[in-house]
């Protein structure tokens, strides 16, 4: 790198800031995707069940799906309040 | 066997007509030939772009819809032989593109032409869906630009699900990634994502990196592809990346600002 470059790079480096950004958005996204569709409703019923008892917000519950090759994992977080 | 390819992106404003307009121009010079048809229904522009927006008179609508034939809709291009436009119907919305009439027509040019080149709309609704479900490959243009490479990410993942190559099984869409409006002095500088960032985020085939350039509005204004601008750095990226979507291997260019003057020589080394 050269003289210039340093100052050049220190005032604007940005890109590295949007490709950082754009690498934590789009695997979020491509996890999301590869879900199946009935995934956000279950997680509506989950919740609705859970509220029935302990009042949690819509974000205390997650619902993921791994796939590991032959079998799938459906992974419940559920994080009741103190 | 024609192959069918759809230039697509998510995001609008981003270069897909530019480029259908160009790819096109770009493979029926090479003698192969080749129908363009625009998808995006209502907001018709490939026309204007290829100056041909006062011949239209049947469009790609008023075809599903029976209410022409192809041949009387078909625009033969001024430019070159071997080239056909199917235009956009102005009046109707994206609606009207019913899948099976897509595929009759599809089916009807797949006689004639050896490649199809499909014009998507922005956006990921019926109208883009359209445009890629019958696709063979895609050219997915994108941007130096945060929401730009996002929707292109998008749009892969709609080829990789609800095209009909994804639905029936069969070898996926073949994806090229076409980055466009580059500019080489801001992702020296880190200002603007570089080719690496962008080929790391979207793991895509590399197909050409189009330059930002003022070649491209003149061309736009008078009606004429840039890729005929033969001079042009665009037009030049254009040739190369024709190329190479038929096989060739082609060096890519203008990817580095063009080193001038005695001043930054000496700094750069
Ligand atoms: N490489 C380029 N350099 C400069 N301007 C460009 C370039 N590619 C496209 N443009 C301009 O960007 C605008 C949008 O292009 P267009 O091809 O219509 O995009 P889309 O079809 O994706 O909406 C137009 O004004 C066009 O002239
Ligand atoms: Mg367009």
């Amino acid at each position: 790198m050269s003289f210039l470059d340093y100052f050049k790079t220190k005032k604007t480096n940005t890109a590295s800031i949007a490709k950082e950004r754009l690498q934590i958005i789009v695997a979020h996204e491509r996890t999301k995707r590869d879900q199946p569709d009935y995934l956000p409703q279950l997680q509506q019923e989950i919740l609705d069940v859970i509220r029935k008892y302990v009042p949690i917000d819509q974000d205390q519950v997650q619902v993921q799906l791994d796939n590991n090759g032959n079998c799938s994992v459906l992974e419940l977080n559920v994080t009741l309040p103190d | 066997m024609a192959k069918i390819i759809v230039i697509t992106s998510g995001k609008g404003g981003v270069g897909k007509t530019t480029t259908s307009a160009s790819v096109s121009t770009g493979l029926a010079k090479r003698g192969h030939k080749t129908v363009v048809i625009d998808f995006d229904v209502g907001l018709r522009n490939l026309d204007l772009i290829m100056n041909c927006e006062r011949r239209v008179v049947y469009d790609f609508v008023n075809v599903i819809n029976e209410e022409a034939t192809l041949n009387q809709a078909l625009i033969k291009d001024k430019h070159v032989d071997d080239l056909f436009i199917l235009p956009a119907s102005q009046t109707r919305d994206k609606d009207a593109l019913t899948q099976q009439g897509v595929e009759r027509v599809l089916n009807e040019l797949a006689e004639r032409f050896e490649y199809i080149i499909c014009d998507s709309p922005a956006g990921i609704e019926h109208g883009a869906q359209m445009a890629l479900y019958y696709a063979d490959e895609a050219i997915i243009v994108t941007n130096p630009e945060v929401s730009s490479v996002r929707d292109s990410d998008r749009i892969l993942g709609i080829l990789q699900s609800k095209s009909r190559r994804a639905e029936m099984g069969l070898d996926p869409v073949k994806e090229h990634l076409l980055l466009s409006r580059y500019n080489p002095a801001r992702a020296e500088t880190g200002e603007m994502l570089c080719v690496e960032d962008v080929k790391d985020i979207l793991a895509i085939k590399l197909l050409g990196v189009i330059p930002e350039s003022q070649t491209v509005l003149s061309a736009s204004n008078q009606g004429v592809p840039v890729i005929l601008d033969e001079v042009s750095d665009a037009g030049q990226a254009y040739q190369d990346a024709v190329d190479r979507l038929l096989g060739e291997e082609r060096e890519h260019r203008f990817l580095e600002v063009e080193k001038k003057g005695f001043f930054k020589r000496m700094f750069r080394g």
